[in-house]
């Protein structure tokens, strides 16, 4: 018999410290599946952020950056432009993408920096302890929402997709989601053409994956994936929402 | 002919995968692992078509398939 | 007056509310989280506002828009938020701005780790923002002695109308210890004739303002800060000293480490080591006036801090020669263990270093 699914080589063998149902797991294991199937772990470089997947530098074999929190675009375009024949990407949570480093990916993608952002959006901030991310749906209670997020003190969510779109810079930006199978495999895709774009030299890419949070949602992963249906999609439309012409 | 294998040891019974299973073989044993999780398993394989759903969204890369490929 | 068992990060955010702080801008960072959840369910009890912002940056700006326009104003962080606080600090500085800042001090540099360490002192005390200012440093080492000392660093701030900063550490968050609450508590918020609420009423414009563009004017601008920062230095050093009276080997020690400090001395004198302790409760204006009475009459200082030596530079100070001045400690989130500090005072009473 052949094996038809096995860990990505450049995934490292060793357990992660997520917990039970969260989906980083699937995301790191899409993006290294995308970096084997394409063969760049050897001229592939990531750049962390601050959260719980800041130990993702541990997890992916290739070079790796620890960055600051929110700041990792900036060190990304630092990298890419001293090296710009290697494959660059970022690997971002929603404090550090769409909080702290709004302005540092508004600028990335507006100079249409040649690298790909995965942007893994779970609505709030596990790492610290559960409190409110800019993607925190209207009425969801967290640590710093007690009584529910109020549009009249804290505003709306943000929609990265949808602002950053608009940006001349902009190449390829996607909405997926990694909570069933067939979204799995979708998301896959995506990612796979975000990574072929910067190789084509055709412009900045970013994948936003509506990702899961049961432990500060306060739900089991089973109900927490079907969060992701009835709550985020409906908010967060998934699909390409920008495709470069004649690339992939 | 499929195969799946559960890496027990990774497992935190996070359940996802019993929910994917289209032929719903997957069961949560009865012992515990080493981090006090009933991990995930497969009694009945010969039933598995190895469709790999299972190991799609296991976020512990805890399994693995194989299929026995038909020959043209 | 009731007693209560509270937890540091809780303690600090109800000091505040009961000094009159309606109004918090922060961002979450460990090992301060819990304030934050404290205060988003606590300020709106009080009418007050808990605004979750975007990032450290952003925070002390807003805490800088809040101060200039006449509220009691506070934000917390850690490290390395505070760092991204620096250029904010400076500003609120030279606007003279009153503010309360808390800093939970966890491993570094960088990233580091969440475990506590001291290490952020000369960040506090000597800038670490731009420019010729200082914030006033207050140094807790109890869950009592937070709530107390908010209030204090409220009034101290708008007393000076400068930013003042809470020092603690990872253990001082967490750490629950009961604590006497009055069941009632009133707040007298001085008033504020300089902030920029809107001419009405006022008849004359205020700015808030550090832009001084002609020399002259931001040096005549900075000497008056400077006359501010002597008063304060001479009339707001604050420490406590333990059996420091017939010491002749006074151990220096802040926050969590003075706690194990003050264990050490117990067990030295046990042991017949005449040890004393002086903690400094204000680490800017630095008690120099205390440490420096002792220096002629002990054999030598030893700092205990959670830091590869910073306030032992203060002291050395303070001192001007005339002892010996050592540092020993842990860095890295590592705490001092007693008994290695006790062998360490040992080995220096016994002319270790000669």
């Amino acid at each position: 018999m052949n094996k038809v699914f096995t860990r990505p080589k450049s995934l490292k063998d060793v357990p992660f410290h997520y917990c039970p149902g969260c989906t980083h797991g699937i995301a790191h294991r899409l993006v290294t599946e995308v970096i084997d199937e394409l063969g760049i772990i050897d001229t592939t470089i990531g750049v962390g952020p601050v959260g719980c997947s800041v130990f993702v530098t541990n997890y992916f074999e290739c070079d790796m950056f620890q960055g600051s929190h929110g700041r990792a675009p900036a060190v990304a375009t630092g990298i890419k432009r001293v090296l710009p024949g290697r494959v660059v990407f970022t690997y971002q949570g929603d404090g550090d993408l769409a909080a702290i480093g709004t302005g540092e990916i508004v600028h990335a993608a507006g100079r249409g920096e040649q690298i790909t952002v995965i942007f893994i959006n779970n609505g709030i901030y596990a790492m610290t302890g559960g409190q409110m991310a800019p993607t925190t749906l209207l009425g969801q209670k967290t640590k710093t929402t007690p009584y529910g997020r109020d549009k009249v003190i804290n505003g709306f969510p943000i929609k990265v997709c949808e602002m950053l779109t608009p940006l001349d810079g902009t190449s390829y930006i996607a909405r997926v989601a990694v909570n069933t199978p067939k979204n799995i495999i979708q998301a896959k895709k995506a990612i796979k053409k975000s990574f072929q774009v910067q190789m084509a030299g055709a412009g900045f890419s970013l994948v936003e994956v509506l990702s899961t949070c049961p432990t500060n949602w306060g739900l089991s992963p089973i109900e927490a994936v079907k969060w992701v249906e009835e709550k985020m999609i409906p908010y967060y439309p998934l699909g390409e929402y920008k495709v470069p012409a004649g690339v992939v | 002919m499929a195969r799946v294998t559960f890496r027990a040891a990774r497992c935190k019974a996070c359940e996802l995968c019993t929910t994917v299973c289209p032929k719903k073989i997957i069961i949560m044993s009865r012992h515990i692992n080493d981090m006090g999780y009933h991990p995930a398993t497969v009694e009945e394989q010969e039933k598995c078509t190895g469709c790999a759903l299972c190991a799609m969204i296991c976020p512990d890369m805890v399994i693995e398939v194989e299929r026995e490929e038909k020959r043209a | 007056m009731s007693k209560i068992l509270m937890k540091g990060n809780e303690a600090i955010g109800e000091g505040a509310v009961r000094a009159g702080c309606r109004y918090f801008f922060g961002y979450p960072i460990t090992p301060q989280s819990e304030l934050t959840h404290y205060l988003a369910k606590r300020l709106p009890e009080v009418g007050g506002l808990y605004l979750q912002a975007e990032s450290e940056v952003a925070s002390i700006n807003m805490v800088y828009g809040a101060a200039g326009a006449g509220a009691r104003v506070m934000t917390s962080s850690s490290g390395p938020g505070i760092s991204l606080m620096q250029e904010g600090l400076s500003y609120l500085a030279g606007a003279e701005l009153p503010c309360v800042v808390v800093n939970m001090m966890r491993g570094g540099p960088g990233l580091g780790n969440i475990a506590p360490s001291q290490s952020d002192y000369y960040q506090a005390t000597r800038g670490g923002g731009h420019g010729d200012y200082h914030l006033i440093v207050l140094a807790p080492n109890s869950v009592q002695e937070i709530l107390d000392l908010m209030e204090k660093s409220f009034d101290l701030s708008d007393r000076y109308r400068n930013p003042v900063m809470v020092m603690a550490d990872g253990i001082m968050g967490q750490m629950m210890e009961p604590v006497e609450l009055a069941e009632e508590f009133s707040v007298a918020v001085p008033p504020r004739p300089w902030a920029a609420t809107g001419i009405k009423d006022r008849g004359h414009k205020n700015l808030i303002n550090s832009l001084y563009v002609v020399p002259e004017e931001l040096e005549r601008h900075n000497l008056e800060l400077s006359a501010k920062y002597r008063v304060i230095r001479e009339k707001e050093q604050l420490c406590e000293e333990y059996m420091a009276e017939d010491a002749e080997i006074m151990l220096v020690s802040f926050g969590t480490a003075s706690r194990i400090s003050r264990a050490v001395v117990e067990k030295a004198r046990s042991l017949g080591i005449p040890a004393g302790l002086i903690r400094p409760i204000t680490l800017w204006p630095f008690p120099s006036d205390a440490v420096g009475r002792y220096a002629g009459r002990v054999k030598c200082f030893l700092t205990v801090e959670m830091n590869m030596g910073q306030m032992v530079d203060d002291v050395r100070l303070a001192v001007q020669g005339k002892a010996p001045v050592y540092h020993c400690g842990r860095v890295g989130g590592m705490v001092p263990v007693a008994r290695d500090v006790l062998a360490e005072v040992g080995r220096l009473y016994g002319g270790g270093n000669d």
